[in-house]
């Protein structure tokens, strides 16, 4: 796969199946520890090959149970499955109880089933890119299905639209009235709904919503979102939930919307990259710019504006740039 | 590739090992850690050691701490604390919380258990004391 070229140990390690150096790489993901920059790197070959699946919604709609019905629905079909789940950070301390473990009743000799508990670490702590990276390792390692859980709120929606190929977004009976699934945000990312708890009663009342709120509109891509009931005691309505995202993957394929969404993620996470290259470098080279603390007074001094300044520096960078 | 560099937070495993269903003491340290800035995975209760230790080396914690109070403690600790040698993780510090009697804490003690705390202990204490095993500093 790899065309020969040598994988640095530790990667190798992760492609052969070794759990440990996949959990420590994470770690370093995690950290921005820059020893997984290469491990990353060199496995990235070796991924694309895993089907990525994001489960999201609200606290204690019971997105982790739902995980643990169906990772044994998977594993019954021999897949093998990686999971990240992401939880909140607190805002004040920093730390974080990540209890979605708590869940999960497997076989501990499972060796083809991989469960990794992950901090949102704030906004400004790069989860799209962790996130991103995290199931490009879980790829490598060889899961044949990825499952990301996320809370749904924020950049963590954004991060999951980036891996996921279908996003479930997961909800419960009496969560609001039909005017809340027309509100922006989480159920614009849906492939699937889940109405999960459905033994509770209202089930029918959600669905119904639901199904209103999706025949009110055609999405851009022609794709309707399938709307599933499932109850992870029993548990019920988990191989219909499977079925509708195999149904939306195959959407993707016959579609040829798999291969156009997958050169805007990549081309996004490479404009991305360069951006911040050009940032950091611009950073540095402006702070030790005399023209730019001789502007930076002038600002603070009310003489002329942010913008003014910036223009200023921008086009004298720009005749550098052309004597160059 | 500049990254952002930040303090990386502590990741602490809290579980109960065995059939115990009092987890009030494993909850109020879980969220003593959480408080101090660290990642507490939280297991919860009816752990067998081998999914404490599953759950030690995906997670790659840097701490695991056990309640217990069942009495169970001279079966469970040392099962988890040899799966931990095999799974060639035995360098992950392991502290403990419950009921445990003076003798069989020194037993525990010199089979690798780096600290166990009674009741009473006030929580500074254990978080001083998780974040110095933690950081491999005690």
């Amino acid at each position: 796969m790899s065309g020969g070229v040598r994988l640095p140990p530790i990667a190798r390690a992760i492609a052969s199946g070794d759990r440990r150096a996949l959990a420590r790489v994470i770690t370093a993901v995690e950290n921005g520890d820059p020893s997984a920059v290469p491990v990353v790197r060199a496995l990235y070959a070796r991924t694309g090959r895993a089907q990525v699946v994001g489960i999201t919604g609200p606290l204690g709609v019971g997105k982790s149970s739902l995980l643990n019905v169906l990772i044994a629905h998977l594993r019954s079909q021999g897949f093998s499955v990686g999971v990240v789940a992401v939880d909140p950070s607190s805002p004040f301390s920093g730390g974080s109880v990540l209890g979605d473990r708590i869940r999960i009743a497997r076989e501990p000799a499972d060796a083809d089933v991989f469960f990794r508990s992950m901090a949102s670490r704030g906004e400004e702590g790069g989860v799209a890119t962790t996130t991103r990276e995290v199931v490009r390792l879980l790829d490598a390692a060889g899961f044949d299905i990825v499952l990301v859980e996320t809370v749904g709120s924020g950049q963590v929606d954004l991060a999951i639209r980036e891996v996921a190929s279908t996003s479930v977004v997961v909800v419960v009976p009496h969560l609001g009235d039909e005017v809340q699934t027309l509100k922006a945000g989480l159920f614009e990312i849906a492939d699937v709904f889940c109405v999960n708890k459905s033994d509770l009663p209202g089930a029918d009342i959600a669905r119904r919503d639901l199904a209103e709120m999706v025949a009110l509109g055609i999405r851009r891509d022609g794709w309707t979102p399938a709307i599933v009931l499932t109850s992870a005691l029993g548990p019920s309505g988990i191989p219909e939930l499977w079925n509708a995202v195999r149904a939306h993957e195959k959407f993707l394929d016959t579609s040829g919307q798999r291969a156009a969404a997958n050169r805007r993620r990549l081309a996004r996470e490479v404009v991305g990259l360069v951006r911040d290259r050009v940032g950091h470098e611009l950073e540095s080279r402006l702070e030790r710019d005399p023209e730019f603390q001789h502007l930076l007074d002038r600002v603070i001094e009310r003489r002329i504006d942010p913008q003014a300044a910036a223009d200023r520096l921008y086009v004298a960078r720009g005749r550098r740039a052309r004597s160059q | 590739m500049a990254r952002r560099v930040k303090p990386t937070p502590i990741r602490v495993l809290i579980a109960k090992p065995g059939l115990d269903g009092h987890d009030r003491g494993a909850k109020v340290v879980a969220r003593a850690l959480r408080d101090a800035g660290m990642e507490v995975i939280y297991a919860g209760l009816r752990q067998t050691p081998e999914e404490i230790v599953r759950a030690a080396v995906e997670e790659d914690v840097d701490l695991i701490g056990l309640s217990i109070l069942s009495g169970a403690h001279m079966a469970l600790f040392p099962r988890i604390l040899k799966l931990l040698k095999r799974e060639k993780a035995s360098s992950i510090p392991v502290f403990a919380g419950g009921i445990i009697p003076d003798e069989d804490s020194r037993r525990l003690k010199k089979l690798g258990v780096r600290a166990i705390f009674g009741p009473g202990t006030s929580l500074s204490e254990i978080v001083s004391t998780a974040r110095s095993l933690a950081r491999g500093t005690t």
